[in-house]
């Protein structure tokens, strides 16, 4: 039974890495100072075989994060060469490009030697709060006014931390301190996973990754392969239109599933924006993938072979944004593409696929000061908010749930304590989700204001203010969103703007896609939407 | 003094466990859980333990109580109709939750419904900011409009959670009078049920304490009254979840703190079993049909959390349950027991629980129609379990069907023998374990090889020492009475009780008076739960959660018991930065304006016990001779060896096993794995050891 019992080893060693990757990322997640990371769970971790391809990754994390590291890493070993790599290296960047799409996502990549032999690499990724430039929005025109490029190099070597580096970096950033301290952060994650790794192959004897990465590859890829076999060949096309920054966007994907694989192609869609809701290539494959994943095969782990069989292309457009493009704001554009690339697969798969929902977080950076003439404290606070998901073919969607990203929002009370600003509301809103057999989730509203004496300008990150989230299978659409001061003042869903003394900023998140006939849904269902108070019978 | 005749009793959810301490004679029980009428197993299982020990109910001193019940009302849902009281602007965070999804890749998922459905929600204007400061006044006249509603409203039950109120309780204060005059109904504020910043959690937290209230007060008041119907006149103590005892007055008030009290008793056992073998580092591993929990155990005391997840909906996956802020022993808890099902995902993987097959149908041996293979099945195949002697007898395995369950579900679909895919199913579930073990250690800051393993519950014998081989640990002791290792933990539990209360202080700003107020109240309400049942010298235990500005996640810091002073700040950094190294490996230090901060202050009071009496570990010289052999699968080998089979009762203190082999009692069976040997110790517990151990 020595085969069989070989099977039963690689098994448990692939737990057993899966969990090393947990180690790392709970390390990161423990340490790091990004209130995104830390309260919202932006980041991710994994471990690489030495050619670059993915081995396991922390299933915390959010897709955005995950499938482009999964392709940073190829980019690390071209750039440094493997002559140069030495145990106690660890290497960074923050090139949209080659790592995550923005330059406030720090990816560090750390080589992993056992007795002088390269066995495999960590690589994790966090966004930071603060990258220099104009700020975390949407108003530059290039990358170049969006903070400073870090392009690949070392941020340790053998163990010594480039000190010249972080210098630059303290003077560039405004948050020194909390900057820095995230790239210690980062680099001691991939430590702790280099140190569970050498743990664990001591314990199993191994002195590579070798005989596990065949084993974790053909077993993943037989699995999606069998998933892709048992779905419809053929291509299907889907547009969405969304409000851009001053004027409106159409994005265009073509899928095409073959034997083998599934293809997307985004073709069609609307050139480069001037501004910063541009998208590098890698991170609408992120969620492109990440759509397909979902749709195809969600119980498979995220590794190289998983991954492998969906592949993305584009023409130059504002979905695959070249350098030097502003890509500030690429989560905007990147967070609509899964209900771009669903809304095509649904035409292939009726009955499988939710309605479009709100799609992109609703972030909104503050930064609160005392207003002339008064004294108090300045701050800098960034939110994350989400609006409602699509109804599901046999599910209500879900309220104010973050799609597709996968961050947490931040307590009220939290936030409230980072600085002198009040939310007054956050709630959800009554008769945002569109109507159907299954009604979209609902969006919610939110009224912030700064503390008596203080004032404050906030970065708009929305969409879907213009277009709302459409509904499938004749269910209607959701609710628009809408950006207004309490005094009913209308503002623009991007770039920065301010908030008088004494006003209050109002956001109302849009709801999801109903799904399926309205005149179909059930009696009983509707009685509870009314009593809750969900649906009023008021369109906003 | 400590009272010499004491009573532990355990309500779980399948059996309520009692122990009986008759100066210094142990006796225990397992009853079947009465569903109807909770109280009616105890009193029941008290019959047969008091019977035993000779002595009546009148001659008991001290009754320890410890239930699953309001566990079980939140799973269930089966607890009372409650209205709840908010801030205008913040009607639905406890439906709202953290706006995520707990598993990225289902798009059908379905999150849990909030204890208070929106319609039983209710709002009132009024503002506390974060500083305490009231930004807007209580607005009287809707509080009154909503007290009148929910007073015809037919509700059991009311909470109240205002945003800010762990640093302001004067509006919930002010709110709880209203109502309470109005409605009559019990008010419960989240200011005394769980005052911790974070308004998900505390509004949870304080709509669960509503909810299990009325149920709980309605139990407490039948135990009682029934207990001195039969005679017994003593004291009732409850034991909750943070480890220590508390009156049932304050239990009837914050049943919320019952909430995994049963759990936490097994946690006092392994503890009091570390103590008494002087092992400062342990982890206790308890393994029952459903579930696997590991706690580590430091200097004898189980380690505590503030905030916990119960009634996890979907696969105990972490966020698909509701979060309860209040101190609480910190355990992992994983779908692995013996009842877990086995079975193989699209990867040809083979994978365990966390569906468990419970004990009806139970694993496929069983003979009850169960027909997925289960933990227990694979032990059987094994040769783990002896077919004929499994629970003293009172089920005949039956191997036949454990391994055609196996055959049809594993081996069939993988290609494997039976055996083969019954060694995978064990070393699958064994692994699953030890990485819980291992990152749950992580998130401690600690290493888990070093530490001594305290084995108990029905599973957990017979899967020790692999997983023990798995984590690098040399020892692992399975103490007599582990069945029912959580009503004699009971019997062990401090009268304990720690209050606390966020307040964010940046080190830069310490205020010395401040601080020293906080902690003399904490103290106060600490020590006045302590005092309601026991005369005995209180030790006091300051803790401050700190972290670096920016950062999210707080660490405990130990604190000293007394008065500060100004140039303290410098003390409390500096024990900050040792903490933080301890936990992440190094302190970052030289971040010149990263400001370090409190965010939250604890005081844990307890009586002091004396120690009790020290056993030295023995290692044995005294080898034993198995009267008999069977061929027991060894994994680290991965063939059957012929396994010596002893007899638990019969081996005495000193004897000495060497693995292979199997030692039998009634409930379980305790497998020595090649790697180890096994030496009975002075109190009858079982010392698992590692054949190459010199330490």
């Amino acid at each position: 039974m020595s085969d069989a019992t070989r099977d039963i080893r690689l098994q448990v060693m692939w737990n057993r890495l899966i969990s090393v990757v947990e180690e790392q990322a709970m390390t990161l997640l423990r340490t790091a100072f990004s209130t995104s990371v830390r309260e919202a769970g932006d980041l991710s971790a994994g471990v690489f075989d030495p050619e670059g391809r993915m081995l396991a990754q922390a299933v915390t994390g959010t897709p955005g994060h995950v499938n482009t590291m999964a392709e940073a890493v190829g980019h690390f070993i071209e750039a440094i060469g493997r002559n140069d790599m030495f145990p106690g290296d660890t290497y960074v960047t923050n090139d949209p490009w080659l790592g995550t799409g923005h330059l406030h996502d720090i990816t560090m990549v750390s080589p992993s030697f056992r007795n002088g032999r390269l066995v495999g690499f960590f690589a994790c990724t966090a966004h930071v709060v603060d990258v220099g430039g104009r700020g975390f929005g949407a108003d530059g025109q290039s990358v170049y006014e969006e903070g400073i490029q870090i392009p690949i190099m070392k941020f340790a070597e053998r163990g010594r931390v480039n000190a010249d580096l972080v210098r630059i970096l303290r003077a560039n950033v405004r948050e020194p301190g909390q900057v820095v301290g995230d790239f210690y952060s980062l680099a001691a994650c991939n430590d702790v996973g280099h140190a569970r790794l050498m743990a664990m192959l001591d314990e199993t004897g191994s002195e590579t990754l070798d005989e596990l990465a065949a084993f974790i590859f053909a077993r993943t890829r037989a699995a999606v392969i069998e998933r892709i076999a048992a779905l419809p060949r053929g291509a299907w096309s889907n547009r969405l239109t969304a409000d851009g920054y001053d004027a409106p966007v159409t994005l265009a994907a073509r899928v095409e599933i073959t034997e083998d694989g599934v293809n997307v192609d985004f073709a069609g869609s609307d050139g480069l924006s001037r501004r910063g809701i541009n998208v590098p290539l890698i991170y609408t494959k992120a969620y492109a993938c990440y759509a397909l994943k979902c749709a195809v095969a969600p119980d498979i782990p995220n590794n190289w072979a998983s991954l492998a069989p969906f592949g993305v292309s584009s023409p130059e457009n504002i979905l695959n944004a070249p350098r030097p493009a502003p890509v500030s704001l690429r989560h905007v554009f990147g967070h609509l593409v899964p209900d771009l690339v669903l809304g095509a697969l649904a035409q292939a798969l009726p009955g499988r696929i939710l309605a479009e929902g709100a799609g992109a977080l609703w972030n909104v950076h503050i930064s609160v000061r005392p207003a002339p003439g008064h004294a108090g404290r300045r701050a800098e606070i960034l939110m994350f908010n989400s609006g409602g998901m699509g109804a599901r073919p046999a599910l209500d969607g879900l309220s104010a749930t973050a799609f597709p990203s996968g961050v947490m929002t931040m307590p009220v009370e939290a936030t409230e304590n980072a600085g002198p600003i009040v939310v007054w509301r956050k709630e959800l809103r009554p008769d945002s989700g569109g109507d159907g057999e299954f009604r979209g989730g609902l969006g919610q509203i939110i009224e912030i204001a700064a503390l008596p004496g203080h004032e404050f300008d906030f970065s708009a990150m929305f969409d879907r203010t213009l277009h709302p989230p459409r509904g499938r299978a004749g269910g209607e659409a959701g609710a628009a969103g809408r950006v207004t001061l309490d005094d009913g003042t209308p503002l623009r869903p991007k770039g920065w703007q301010h908030v008088p003394v004494g006003r209050r900023l109002v956001l109302e998140l849009p709801g999801g896609g109903g799904y399926g006939d309205p005149a179909r849904r059930d009696p009983a269902a509707r009685e509870r939407d009314r009593l809750r108070g969900y649906v009023t019978g008021k369109r906003p | 003094m400590t009272p010499s005749i004491r009573l532990g009793a355990d309500i779980g959810g399948t059996f309520t466990d009692i122990a009986l301490d008759a100066g210094g004679r142990l006796f225990s029980t397992k009853v079947l859980t009465n569903y109807a009428a909770p109280e009616q197993a105890i009193l029941d299982g008290m019959e047969i333990v008091l019977a035993e020990a000779g002595i009546g109910f009148a001659d008991l001193q001290l009754v320890i109580h410890g239930t699953t019940l309001a566990t079980n009302a939140l799973i269930e849902r089966r607890g009372a109709r409650v209205a709840f009281v908010t801030t205008e602007g913040f009607r639905d965070v406890i439906e709202m939750r953290t706006e995520s999804r707990f598993d990225h890749y289902d798009l059908n998922l379905t999150l849990p419904a909030p204890l208070v459905p929106r319609e039983d929600r209710f709002t009132v204007p009024g503002r506390i900011g974060a500083e305490g400061q009231e930004l807007l006044p209580l607005d009287e006249a809707a509080l009154a409009a909503v007290a009148g509603r929910i007073a015809e409203g037919g509700y059991g039950a009311v909470a109240v959670g205002f945003l800010h109120a762990y640093v302001n309780p004067a509006h919930e204060r002010r709110a709880r009078e209203v109502i309470a005059a109005q409605t009559g109904l019990p008010v419960s504020i989240s200011a005394e049920v769980s005052p911790q910043m974070r308004e998900f959690e505390r509004f949870n937290t304080v709509c669960a304490n509503a909810y299990v209230r009325p149920l709980m007060a309605d139990y407490l008041t039948r135990l009682r009254s029934r207990l001195r119907d039969r005679g017994a006149a003593c004291p009732v103590f409850m034991i909750h979840s943070g480890g220590g005892l508390v009156s049932v007055e304050t239990a009837a008030e914050f049943p919320v703190r019952l909430v995994e009290s049963g759990p936490a008793g097994g946690a006092i056992f392994a503890a009091d079993v570390a103590q008494r073998f002087g092992l400062g580092k342990v982890v206790s591993y308890d393994m029952g049909g459903t579930t696997a929990k590991i706690c580590l155990i430091e200097d004898f005391r189980p380690k505590t959390a503030r905030t916990f997840e119960v009634a996890r909906t979907t696969r105990f996956a972490k966020g698909s349950g509701m979060p309860i802020s209040i101190p609480v022993i910190e355990m992992i808890e994983i779908g692995a027991g013996g009842g877990s099902i086995a079975w193989v995902d699209a990867m040809g993987r083979i994978q365990t629980g966390p569906e468990s097959a419970g004990s009806e149908p139970g694993p496929a041996c069983y003979r009850r129609g169960g027909e997925r293979p289960t933990i227990t099945d694979a032990d059987l195949m094994l040769g783990k379990i002896d077919p004929a002697n499994f629970a003293g007898g009172a089920i005949r395995l039956a191997p036949d069907l454990a391994e055609a369950a196996i055959r049809r579900d594993v081996a069939g679909r993988l290609g494997l023998s039976p055996e083969a895919a019954a060694f995978g199913i064990a070393e699958v579930v064994d692994e699953n374990m030890a990485n819980a073990a291992r990152v749950h250690a992580v998130e401690n800051g600690r290493d888990i090889a070093g530490n001594v393993m305290v084995a108990f519950g029905g599973a957990a014998p017979l899967h020790a020492a692999r997983l023990c081989e798995k984590l690098g640990i040399g020892r692992c002791l399975i103490p007599p009475g582990a069945g029912v290792g959580s009503a004699i933990g009971f019997l062990r539990a401090p009268f304990g009780y720690e209050a606390l209360a966020s307040r964010l202080t940046p080190l830069s700003a310490f205020d010395a008076p401040a601080m020293n107020a906080l902690v003399s109240a904490l103290r106060a309400q600490a020590t006045g739960f302590v005092r309601q049942g026991t005369d005995a010298a209180i030790r006091c235990e300051v803790t401050a959660f700190m972290r670096y500005r920016g950062q999210g996640w707080e660490i405990p810091v130990p604190l000293p018991d007394r008065a500060f002073a100004a140039d303290d700040a410098e003390e409390i950094r500096a024990r900050f930065l040792e903490a933080y190294a301890r936990f992440f490996g190094r302190a970052i230090d030289g971040l010149p304006g990263v400001e370090i901060e409190i965010v939250t202050l604890s005081v844990r009071a307890a009586d002091e016990r004396p120690a009790p009496e020290r056993i030295a570990l023995t290692t044995g010289r005294r080898e034993v001779a198995p009267a008999a052999t069977r061929p027991v699968f060894d994994p680290s080998s991965a063939a059957f060896l012929e396994a010596g089979l002893f007899d638990r009762p019969a081996l005495g203190p000193g004897d000495r096993v060497t693995g292979p082999a199997v030692i039998v009692e009634r409930e379980t069976s305790t497998v020595v794995t090649a790697p180890f040997d096994a030496v009975m110790q002075d109190d009858g517990s079982i010392l698992l050891l590692r054949k190459d151990d010199r330490t």
